[in-house]
């Protein structure tokens, strides 16, 4: 009987009906794998409700009790109504499960018939269309049955049971894990021993029809697995077609390779087991944790006792109120990674002596970026590390100069004066104190929040000088070496600071009016212009309308002190002779003379509107913005430089803050231009004990041998007159 | 970065300092949807913004079904009205090489240069200085397609072609992992390839041929013209370019989250070989 429920499992039944109806399974089954781009979800549906009309209870799910089993073979296919209920509602459900059953059920069955009665030109499909047909004329015969099944206990069930079967998905699936999605299609392990005994029957049964026999041999073939890995086509395919009808995504056929790909990924790769740690996100994990260290609040955590206490002005700014500001400009990091700058600005502020402290902005680098800092340490703290760094650089100088020294006592002592060179390196120009100029502030700097945040050394003049002519990417690593021409005296810590400090200088404005100078000094003239460096907050302030900051540059002051082509803010006379410049030598006085006098440099004094400052060609080098068009009543003002790409200013109110964002280049409209080496020098002074002289040539030597000659015979001749005068002389 | 997914593709950029104000943000939102429909793309990313010194361009393009190609663009100045560019040829390109400089922010600004060209009237040949004049808008056009050629990158696995043809969005990317998130072969230009004819067989062997079918980064000349970088403590890639500073990529790995953005002054930065 085609209608009784056939286990798939067991190709050989008690009934050749079923038997039959197994093998139709079988077969579909097996043309199954070989249509699988058949399109499922369109007439899945479609297909149920026929299946359900057309084979109800022709299968069954493995979880069944074999006792069922054994049941609806030995009534063939009679069932009473009472057991027809339950299995109704357990064969819906298994239907239902039997959908999303991975395991080889025969689920593909009813979604492939449809479609295969719907083929021509495949064997298969005319085999599965007269199966078909012998299929629904025994049905037709065992109409009783059917009549069972479509009783109308569950009137709607053919069309709800396509949506109940969603609903009884989830239990059905999650019974039938235990039984593992992967189990293979081997009859004998789906048999109890007591089933097998059924088997036996089998030796009874005829010899089977040829189109069962390629059944089995599709099948069989398509179950074997290769010595590489466990997997069989057939399980794989199963696997796939779960995965796309549990996740029913649109249009899979043309997804359907990368769904293959992913599917046999994961056979190979499954969900690693909660005990092991995934190796790959181990420092994200370190990372991580470091980061949750910033968030624990400082002096141990006694929460409610800390909450009662007043709260301490801080040195650390407002920075998420400036990320407000400059988020309105569409300038900044995002609000978290601001939040966290915050924290680590915190915890710098309880590490290092700090009086005022300001967030100055990010560099970007290569592999890594920096944050920068800008602080101000309280009074006398940072004079004890200033110590330690300037004797660190003192000695090292000390050394330089009695290597020096040593070497040229030993060029006197040789025996073949060497020349001496008549070069003399250009005299180091001292840098500038500390809180003073360039190296007003301080600069920290760390790669990420949460990482211990590191100092800069001051800034020489000699490294603003490099630093103006040379044009280098930071890596990221303060420690790397900066390799260009002119060579660059120091490593990337020094670069940095030098750019910080240009960028600095060039770029840090202020509203006009927020700061004055202090009380006026009287030996301005003494100083010989060289302008006064202090200022103060203005405490009248009061704040400048937006638009006007954004019409005139006039309303803009720079508020640092603009560095000199010297390198340094404070002009500085580089022939005046320090200490160690007397030891090198004497010669030094002799040459102060020849050189000419070196002028002062003079810069634009403090303080002065942006007004001032020089075009880049014929540009404004600043571009102001309101930062929101649409309501400037609450806008701020945005000012953007476009002498360094990244530096942004606004201005709204009384408040007002700087900060850089970028490379750390200035822009420049025409191609760097790196400087050219130093002209060859002379080896040594040319004169004329050591100039080359021409050799005379073959005319002239025989002009000068006959001109001897000449001479010779005139001496001679003379000679012989004077002999022939005083033979004569004897004769008379 | 997709338009769909803009706060969060914004939010995951922002380390590169530039981004957009929350004004802009809302809307770009809203135009971009309506642009979506009146045009009929099936997808719109958001390109980036051109900073230019009065006023700031602001580029979306559009993508047909087909992923590779060639994508409109459009620009706008306040984010709200969009005016569809012309495709760029290469007469522009060769135009505007003269032109340098920031952008004005006025599309209809024009640069002036003065150029000798070869004048024949009737025999004598002669030279004459005459005054080209090259539009912004232009200028623009051509510049955006060379950002998108040189610099545009998506990652490996993020589309796939099919052998019917078109190249598609590949909805089960699941996103790279970490380890090959931090190498360079794992992003391709989202352009059409230009390399791969001229890898060796043994090289083409080992690409599969639906994922691999665009130029990987790794080639670029010059080397080391892109930097790659963790943030937010491992759980985002960050590529930036330096030939075209200002360009950014974004990936969070593990996850479907990736785009690039270009907010920047639209200048190449010619002394890349002295600055690395």
């Amino acid at each position: 009987m085609g209608d009784s429920p056939p286990n798939p499992e067991a190709p050989s039944q008690q009934q050749s009906s079923s038997r039959r109806s197994s093998q139709v399974s079988e077969r579909q089954r097996s043309r199954e794998p070989s249509q699988s781009q058949a399109a499922f979800p369109d007439e899945g549906q479609q297909v149920l409700l026929g299946q359900q009309r057309g084979s109800r209870g022709s299968r069954l799910s493995q979880d069944f009790r074999a006792s069922q089993i054994n049941l609806r073979w030995s009534q063939g296919g009679n069932l009473p109504e009472d057991e027809n209920l339950p299995m109704y509602q357990a064969e819906e459900g298994g239907m239902g499960g039997m959908e999303y059953q991975p395991m080889s059920a025969g689920f593909p069955m009813e979604f492939q018939t449809q479609t295969y009665l719907d083929e021509s030109g495949t064997q298969a499909g005319e085999q599965a269309t007269s199966l078909m047909q012998q299929l629904q004329r025994l049905q037709q015969g065992q109409g009783g049955f059917f009549q069972q099944l479509e009783s109308p206990a569950y009137p709607g069930a053919n069309v709800l049971g396509q949506f109940s079967m969603y609903q009884r998905d989830d239990p059905q699936f999650m019974q039938n894990i235990e039984h593992g999605p992967y189990l293979r299609d081997d009859p004998a392990l789906q048999f109890s021993p007591s089933e097998l005994g059924f088997m036996n029957f089998g030796t009874e049964m005829p010899e089977p029809e040829p189109r069962e026999l390629a059944v089995q041999n599709a099948k069989a073939y398509l179950l074997q697995t290769s010595i590489n890995c466990d997997l069989s086509l057939y399980e794989h395919l199963v696997n796939l077609l779960t995965k796309i009808l549990n996740q029913r995504p649109e249009d899979p056929l043309s997804i359907l390779e990368t769904l293959n790909r992913t599917t046999q990924w994961e056979w190979f790769h499954p969900k690693m087991d909660t005990l092991r740690d995934d190796p790959e996100m181990q420092p994200t994990y370190e990372i991580a944790e470091k980061q949750k260290a910033l968030f624990s609040r400082s002096g141990g955590g006694e929460g409610e006792q800390e909450m009662e206490e007043e709260v301490v002005e801080t040195a650390v700014p407002n920075i998420m109120e400036t990320a407000f500001y400059f988020e309105q400009a569409g300038v900044g990091l995002s609000s978290v990674e601001s939040f966290r700058i915050f924290l680590a600005l915190k915890q710098l502020v309880e590490q290092q002596p700090i009086h005022t402290c300001r967030f100055w902005g990010k560099i970007l680098g290569l592999k890594r970026s920096y944050l920068v800092a800008e602080v101000e340490f309280r009074e006398g703290e940072e004079e004890a590390e200033e110590e330690e760094v300037e004797e660190l650089m003192e000695a090292g100088e000390v050394v330089e100069a009695h290597g020096e020294e040593e070497g040229e006592e030993d060029e006197e002592k040789a025996v073949d004066v060497v020349p001496k060179p008549t070069w003399k390196p250009p005299p180091v120009i001292p840098k500038e104190e500390s809180r003073t100029g360039a190296n007003k502030y301080l600069y920290f700097v760390c790669n990420e929040p949460g990482r211990p945040w590191t100092r800069l050394p001051h800034v020489t003049p000699a490294q603003i000088v490099h630093a103006r002519k040379i044009k280098k990417f930071f890596t990221g690593h303060l420690d790397a070496p900066v390799i260009s021409y002119p060579p660059f005296p120091g490593n990337e810590a020094n670069y940095l600071r030098a750019q910080i400090a240009r960028i600095s200088a060039a770029t840090h404005i202020s509203p006009l009016g927020f700061y004055q100078f202090g009380e006026e000094e009287g030996d301005e003239e003494e100083e010989g212009g060289a302008g006064r460096d202090s200022f103060e907050e203005n405490p009248d302030f009061e704040g400048i309308p937006v638009l006007e900051m954004v019409d005139s540059m006039a309303n803009w002051v720079h508020h640092m002190q603009h560095i000199l082509p010297q390198g340094r803010c404070t002009w500085v006379n580089p022939l005046q002779k320090s200490e160690e410049e007397e030891e090198l030598g004497e010669e030094e006085e002799k040459a102060d003379e020849g050189m000419e006098e070196v002028e002062q440099e003079v810069g634009p004094p403090l303080l002065t509107p942006l007004s001032e400052d020089a075009e880049i060609m014929h540009l404004s080098p600043w571009t102001t913005r309101l930062s929101c068009s649409l309501c400037p009543q609450y806008s701020v003002a945005v000012v953007r430089s476009n002498l360094w790409p990244g530096a942004y200013t606004y201005a709204s109110g009384k408040k007002f803050e700087n900060i850089y964002i970028g490379w750390g280049h200035k822009y420049s409209p025409d191609n760097f231009n790196p400087a050219l080496p130093a002209p060859i020098q002379q080896e040594y002074p040319s004169g004329p004990e050591i100039t080359e002289m021409s050799d005379p040539t073959v005319e002239e030597e025989q002009a000068l041998k006959a001109a001897q000659e000449q001479a010779l015979a005139a001496a001679e001749e003379e000679e012989e007159d004077e002999e022939e005068d005083e033979d004569e002389d004897l004769e008379d | 970065m997709d338009a769909e997914s803009l706060l969060l593709s914004l939010e995951l950029a922002s380390g590169s300092g530039q981004g957009l104000s929350p004004d802009r943000r809302a809307s770009l939102l809203t135009s971009l949807l309506l642009v979506k429909r009146d045009y009929r793309y099936d997808r719109v990313l958001f390109w980036g913004r051109i900073l230019g010194i009065v006023a700031d361009y602001y580029i979306a393009q559009g993508l047909s079904e087909d992923q590779l190609a060639p994508r409109k663009t459009l620009y706008s100045l306040n984010c709200t009205d969009w005016s569809l560019l012309p495709p760029a040829t290469e007469e522009m390109v060769a135009q505007i090489a003269m032109v340098k400089g920031r952008f004005m922010g006025d599309p209809s600004h024009e640069y002036e240069h003065t150029e000798l060209q070869k004048v024949n009237e009737g025999d004598k040949v002669f030279e004459e200085e005459v005054v080209v004049q090259v539009k912004e808008e232009t200028r623009l056009v051509s510049i955006i397609d060379q950002i998108d050629k040189a610099v545009a990158i998506i990652p490996r696995g993020a589309l796939f072609k099919t052998p019917f043809g078109p190249t598609n969005v590949n909805r089960t990317f699941e996103g790279l992992s970490l380890s090959e998130a931090k190498k360079l072969s794992s992003y391709f230009h989202f352009r059409e390839a230009v390399d791969l004819k001229n890898k060796t067989l043994l090289e083409k062997a080992d690409l599969d041929p639906s994922l691999d079918f665009m130029d990987s980064l790794e080639h670029d000349i010059p080397k080391g013209s892109w930097s790659i970088q963790m943030e937010r403590g491992n759980a985002l890639v960050v590529l930036r370019s330096l030939l075209w500073p200002g360009l950014t990529f974004y990936h969070a790995p593990r996850t479907k989250n990736y785009g690039y953005i270009y907010v920047g002054t639209g200048e190449k930065n010619l002394d890349l070989p002295f600055m690395l």
